[in-house]
């Protein structure tokens, strides 16, 4: 593990990737950063605004200076589930730690990146997030690869506990390269009056990502929303799903998708909702843009109900972009391609992810950006 | 001079005839009223026009100032200054009406209205529209509005209006038909509307009008003349008229 005050070891064209990715630069608008370069965390702190409101640090540090945390690790995600969480459980390089304190409410987001520069790397972390009784926070991930890395691959283990009241809202910018393999396993508990909010944002190609991650709804009137905007194009291969498991009492899921698929991009949209309790209600929107006709979206919604009076919910809609909304356009003095990209930025709707207006605005320029580079 | 000009204008849609050898000129500065009754081919004459790719021109030539654009694209058409407002345009997801009227003037997203083109926008009553979604949730009036407002914003020379004056009130019309004109008289515009009702006719001042029928141009005359028998006899009358006028098919050219 590296020293964890050094953003200066982080070459300058990496940094600039990061910043892209939805990392801001000095932090100031940030209650705290934290940056993980390949195998070691290499910057890690907290906005001085923030001392004593919340914690963050590696996670091997953190397993350190508190014994209680071992119950945390392994207990939402099984360590035996697949190759990659057995890989992580062998041994991982670090992660993050983010603990919100009981009561705080953290009016600036914690940012965290996660940086891949080395070939042939296998980045095997291990996050947690502890959302103490009563707080509420923002949070912004992004994981990047430099696009000159040839080939590497990224294991994610995050485990994340939303404490009775808590609200968290999460929001992860993927920015990896055409040669990435991405296996993020993500799991949440809830609970009671507990709020997760899950945001996925996927712009840029990537070879194979496939993640499912899940939510436990164990507490009375707990909520989770898993939100996503994917955006495939090249050879990407998008597998992305979520899983809601309404235990508690009054529990509430929501899932919406927007996926946008050009060229020769495959994408599979999953969402499972499981109603266990009587009143627990769930909706799952899915929605497919198709620009090329190599391109293809599948959407997998799941509806599972075990109790009476469960009120589970789905809308799937997958289909090529509208001629008609182009040729209209086009009568507005647009070229085709201007016209399609109007379209596409209108798809990918940023305010289904529920972000307070300023961080709303950086993450609307990411996707925008993304969609006029292509 | 003829801002517009078609000659033996035939049209397929869905690989069917709507129309077969239509001509007709219209002078720059002038508006003309197209009547006809349903299902004449009205929309198809106009979505021609203006190139909408599943209306198929199969012979005739379309010149629009001086420059044949019988196969140039609808965005050719729309950068010489062709424009055309929709019946029924489509919701846009996602896409604020802002966004496309700013498009319309030629500015960025991060670009504002001038305090002009504001006062334009409050007097179309779609201030509060701004930061709607194009189309989604409209009433008709509102719709028409801001088909109208789009086209005004990008400064034609030619509108070409598909029935603006259809499912809106009273006081939409007046607005929507007053500004037509005003536009139209205050940049030496023209315009060609479709229109099934009179009352449009009070504030836009057209020369002239005609009856789209059978596939053929009919009738040309001061619309009023025109509405006012359509509104007495019908257009069953109109079918069985024997006395349709077929000749001086050439608006610019007749005297």
């Amino acid at each position: 593990m590296g020293k964890e005050n050094e953003l200066v070891n982080v070459p300058h064209q990496i940094l600039e990737e990061a910043y892209k990715a939805g990392i801001e630069a000095d932090g100031k608008n940030r209650s705290g950063t934290f940056f993980h370069v390949n195998q070691s965390t290499v910057y890690s702190r907290v906005n001085d605004l923030f001392q004593g409101k919340i914690e963050l640090m590696d996670t091997k540090t953190a397993l350190q200076k508190y014994s209680w945390l071992g119950e945390y690790m392994w207990k939402l995600v099984d360590k035996n589930k697949d190759e990659f969480t057995k890989k992580v459980a062998e041994d991982f390089s670090g992660g993050y730690f983010m603990r919100i304190m009981p009561g705080v409410e953290i009016t600036f987001p914690l940012q965290s990146c996660l940086l891949i520069t080395q070939k042939n790397l296998e980045q095997r972390v291990h996050n947690i997030i502890i959302a103490e009784e009563g707080s509420k926070a923002h949070i912004i991930t992004s994981c990047v690869q430099h696009s000159t890395v040839p080939k590497a691959s990224h294991l994610g283990i995050s485990e994340i506990y939303i404490k009775k009241g808590a609200m968290l809202n999460f929001t992860m910018i993927h920015q990896w390269s055409e040669n990435t393999l991405v296996r993020p396993r993500s799991a949440a508990e809830m609970a009671d009056k507990a709020t997760f909010v899950s945001n996925y944002v996927c712009m840029r190609p990537v070879r194979d990502v496939q993640m499912y991650p899940t939510a436990y709804c164990n507490g009375e009137n707990s909520a989770v929303s898993f939100n996503s905007i994917l955006y495939g194009n090249r050879n990407s291969l998008l597998d992305i799903g979520s899983k809601a498991v309404l235990n508690g009492k009054g529990s509430k899921a929501e899932m919406i998708s927007r996926a946008i698929a050009r060229e020769d991009s495959k994408m599979i949209i999953r969402g499972l909702i499981e109603g266990n309790s009587s009143d627990c209600r769930g909706h799952l929107e899915c929605r497919g843009l198709l620009i090329d006709d190599d391109a293809r979206i599948q959407s997998i919604p799941e509806l599972i109900a075990r109790k009476k009076g469960a009120e589970i919910t789905h809308e799937a809609a997958v289909g090529k972009i509208s001629e008609k909304e182009i040729t209209y356009l086009m009568t507005r003095k647009l070229s085709r391609e201007q016209a399609v990209s109007l379209i596409i930025r209108g798809f990918m709707d940023v305010s289904i992810l529920g972000l307070p207006d300023a961080l709303n605005a950086e993450i609307k320029k990411i996707v925008d950006a993304s969609a006029e580079a292509s | 001079m003829n801002i517009l000009k078609v000659e033996g204008l035939s049209v397929k849609v869905e690989n069917k005839f709507i129309f077969k050898g239509v001509s007709f000129g219209l002078k720059s500065g002038e508006s003309h009223i197209l009547f006809g009754p349903n299902g004449s081919g009205k929309t198809t004459l106009v979505s021609a026009l203006m190139g909408l790719p599943q209306f198929e021109i199969t012979s005739g030539k379309v010149t629009f100032t001086g420059i044949d654009i019988t196969f140039k694209s609808v965005e050719e058409r729309a950068k010489l200054g062709m424009v055309m407002s929709f019946q029924n345009p489509p919701e846009i997801t996602g896409v604020k009406l802002a966004d496309l009227l700013k498009l319309c003037l030629g500015k960025s997203a991060t670009d504002d209205f001038s305090e002009e083109e504001k006062g334009l926008i409050d007097v179309f009553r779609l201030t509060e529209f701004l930061n709607r979604e194009i189309n989604v949730g409209f009433s008709g009036g509102e719709r028409k509005r801001s088909e109208i407002l789009q086209l005004i914003f990008l400064k034609p020379k030619l509108l070409l209006l598909d029935e603006p004056d259809s499912g809106v009130d009273v006081e939409s019309l007046r607005l929507i038909a007053g500004e037509i004109q005003r536009y139209v008289e205050k940049n030496g515009g023209s315009a060609l509307i479709i229109t099934h009702k009179g009352d449009i006719l009070e504030y836009v001042k057209a020369k002239y009008g005609c009856v789209l029928l059978d596939g053929r141009l009919h009738c040309f005359m001061h619309p009023l003349r025109i509405y006012e028998s359509i509104k007495e006899l019908g257009y069953e009358e109109c079918v069985a008229c024997r006395r349709r006028v077929t000749e001086g098919w050439n608006f610019g050219q007749r005297k």
